[in-house]
């Protein structure tokens, strides 16, 4: 263990115990003890009065040489041969890193034509890596990894990001595995550290209102995921130029087939995202009923249903309204959010939000530090008052 | 058929409390159970073993109270647990995590391999496609239906953002599954039985092959920066008073950002 107690400190006062995320420090006979389910995230540290909770250096074998990693990458996913919006959102990021870094952005494409690489080069990639082979049509894991890692070995980018997407969180996992490399999954953000260059990615720690830092000091490429609408696009110009290198993929082979890709888009997800007003329900709703108000008011607004995990576990709502770090991020101009705790799974699918307002029995539950508006109250007092005025104000009468 | 099912211990969400002055979820005294999406993996795992027979075999890693995890899955049906537990394992990332597995699942020998599509405490979904490429087999993310399975291949639907992909595989495979794949099953009186009978394998370093250097904290390339909680919006407004009153503010506010 890197953090370890100095038996002969340690009084036992327990005071560590709830600085622990992870639930890894016991008291054994009157004394702190660190158990497995630690995973070095150093919070307790500070928090000992008595100075007894110590960081060990680990010795960890440095991997190939990390200096002659250079350049930022994009995963620029395409469905259809259409460009994911999500890959314009990393070039943003991209290009941002890669400024900082003073090093190249490129982009990966695979399976679509050449206006598609241009289209990411105006957004902002010096190059583009692409590969038009037939294979790469329809998504298979095993073609998209093999591929992206053989070209990873050969051009060594120190940053490689892909969006959070179906796609992206099913064979990106595969590329780190086989070049043994550390990937984080779902980053709501991504920032150099001056001092090191390592790439410091953010993203929700378990449960709770808390967030966590995480670095891959020692092997090389940094990884990361990000969810689509999290990151903002770049500047788009026109007269952009770039290079464009096509790579074989010829001994690309895949064991899995996709038959057939069927559409079924749902009308509430594609609204959710790109709707003005959401109206949104959580565990405080208390029943499923709760929802039929909530969609009386979004009626009335013009809005549309969104909802907190909670409500979707407890069966309330379907799936397909879940607003939070596993179901969809929204940026609407106006999120009302009804009885929604605000754990930070769901802060970050809804915290860009133009205007929040949150009503909320509880005056502590931390929706209150993301909203523009709090209000501390029943929701079943308040939103029936708030339909009735607003029919009021619109001259509809009851 | 051998079908093994990996399953992670997590603790239940729906009880967890935060502690207000850190806003770290408090897990004291939080019951554990079996991520929800493993509880699919697990009805799967024996849905194709009545289909075309065979065993099903959970394994997870854990601590020594995984174990109870284990017995739950025996009494819904499987054959046969096994627990990998060492203090060497303990601090792992997705990576090491995922080539301890793979190492385990070697060990064993599996046609289909099942794994929920992530887990709801780490979030990652990571660890599923990780073992399938240290295993070297091809994967299928998502699963929301099965459609059809022979001794050598699989047809199943594959959910995507904008409706679903029909995809084949060759056997042996690795899948990921999605709630709606099917309703778990619940312990049967037999199963209960079974379950307290049982006899969980404990394997630990000495018990698989694995390269030491790539385990645990010292093996797991990501590692933790820091914690912190998220700062406060700036701009807030705490609308008070009785709820005509609030109802009112908030209302005109709505109506000054021309909302309404």
């Amino acid at each position: 263990m890197p953090v370890i107690i100095d038996i002969d400190k340690c009084k036992g006062c327990e005071e560590c115990l709830s600085s622990c995320p992870f639930d890894a420090i016991v008291i054994k006979e009157g004394k702190a003890f660190i158990n497995e389910y630690c995973q070095a995230c150093m919070a307790c540290i500070s928090v000992c009065p008595e100075g007894a909770i110590i960081e060990v250096e680990k010795e960890v074998p440095k991997s190939k040489d990390i200096q002659s990693y250079k350049g930022v990458w994009v995963f620029a996913e395409q469905r259809g041969g259409k460009v994911a919006s999500v890959s314009y959102e990393l070039l943003g990021a991209g290009r941002r890193l890669s400024d900082e870094l003073n090093t190249e952005l490129s982009a990966v494409l695979f399976g679509a034509s050449d206006s598609k690489a241009q289209e990411l080069i105006r957004w902002g990639a010096d190059k583009v890596y692409m590969s038009k082979d037939q294979i790469f049509e329809r998504f298979n894991d095993e073609p998209y990894s093999e591929l992206l890692s053989s070209l990873i070995n050969e051009y060594r980018p120190e940053i490689v990001i892909a969006g959070a997407t179906p796609i992206g969180r099913s064979f990106i996992p595969r590329v780190a595995a086989k070049i043994r490399t550390g990937l984080t999954a779902d980053c709501t953000s991504l920032a150099v550290d001056k001092e090191t260059g390592n790439l410091l990615q953010i993203r929700p720690a378990f449960g709770g209102n808390i967030m966590a830092t995480i670095f891959c000091p020692n092997n090389r490429p940094q990884m990361a995921t990000v969810r689509p609408r999290v990151m903002k696009r770049g500047e788009y110009d026109e007269d952009r130029t770039g290079e464009i290198i096509n790579v074989k993929a010829d001994d690309i082979s895949s064991r899995t087939r996709v038959l057939d890709t069927i559409k079924e888009v749902s009308e509430i997800s594609t609204n959710l995202q790109e709707a003005d007003i959401i109206v949104s329900g959580g565990r405080g709703l208390g029943t499923p009923n709760g929802f039929e108000l909530l969609k009386e008011l979004a009626g009335l607004l013009g809005g549309t249903l969104g909802s907190s995990r909670a409500a979707v576990d407890a069966g309330w709502i379907p799936y397909s309204h879940q607003v939070g770090q596993t179901g969809k991020t929204v940026c609407p101009k106006i999120y009302i959010a009804c009885g929604i705790s605000g754990a930070v799974q769901h802060l970050v699918g809804m915290q860009s939000s133009d205007i929040i307002v949150a009503i909320n029995k509880n005056p502590e539950a931390p929706i209150f530090n993301v909203a523009t508006y709090g209000i501390v109250g029943d929701l079943y007092e308040i939103i029936p008052l708030l339909i009735k005025k607003i029919k009021e104000t619109k001259g509809i009468g009851n | 058929m051998n079908i093994i099912v990996c399953i992670k211990q997590v603790p239940d969400t729906a009880e967890v409390r935060i502690n207000p002055e850190t806003g770290i979820v408090i897990r004291e005294g939080v019951p554990s159970i079996i991520n929800p999406f493993d509880m699919h993996a697990i009805e799967a795992g024996l849905q194709i073993k009545e289909k075309v027979g065979g065993k099903v075999t959970i394994l997870t890693m854990g601590p020594p109270q995984a174990e109870n995890a284990l017995r739950d899955a025996i009494s819904m049906g499987a054959d046969d647990a096994v627990l990998l537990t060492d203090r060497a394992f303990a601090g792992s990332d997705t990576w090491a995590t995922s080539y301890i597995l793979s190492s385990a699942i070697s060990k064993i020998n599996a046609d289909i391999i099942i794994c929920g599509k992530q887990t709801i405490d780490g979030d990652t979904a990571q660890v599923g496609p990780e073992v399938a490429e240290f295993l070297n087999i091809p994967h299928i993310s998502y699963i929301r239906r099965v459609e059809d399975i022979t001794e050598s291949s699989i047809k199943v639907q594959r959910l995507m953002d904008e409706g679903y992909d029909l995809v084949e595989s060759t056997l042996p495979v690795l899948l990921t599954v999605v709630k709606e794949l099917n309703e778990p099953r619940l312990p049967s009186l037999r199963g209960k039985m079974a379950a307290k009978k049982a006899q969980i394998k404990k394997w630990g370093l000495s018990d698989i092959q694995v390269d030491e250097n790539k385990l645990g904290l010292k093996g797991s390339p990501t590692q933790f920066k820091n914690i912190f909680a998220p700062e406060a919006k700036k701009d807030r407004m705490m609308i008070k008073g009785k709820p005509e009153e609030q109802v009112d503010a908030l209302i005109q506010e709505m109506r000054r950002l021309k909302c309404l």
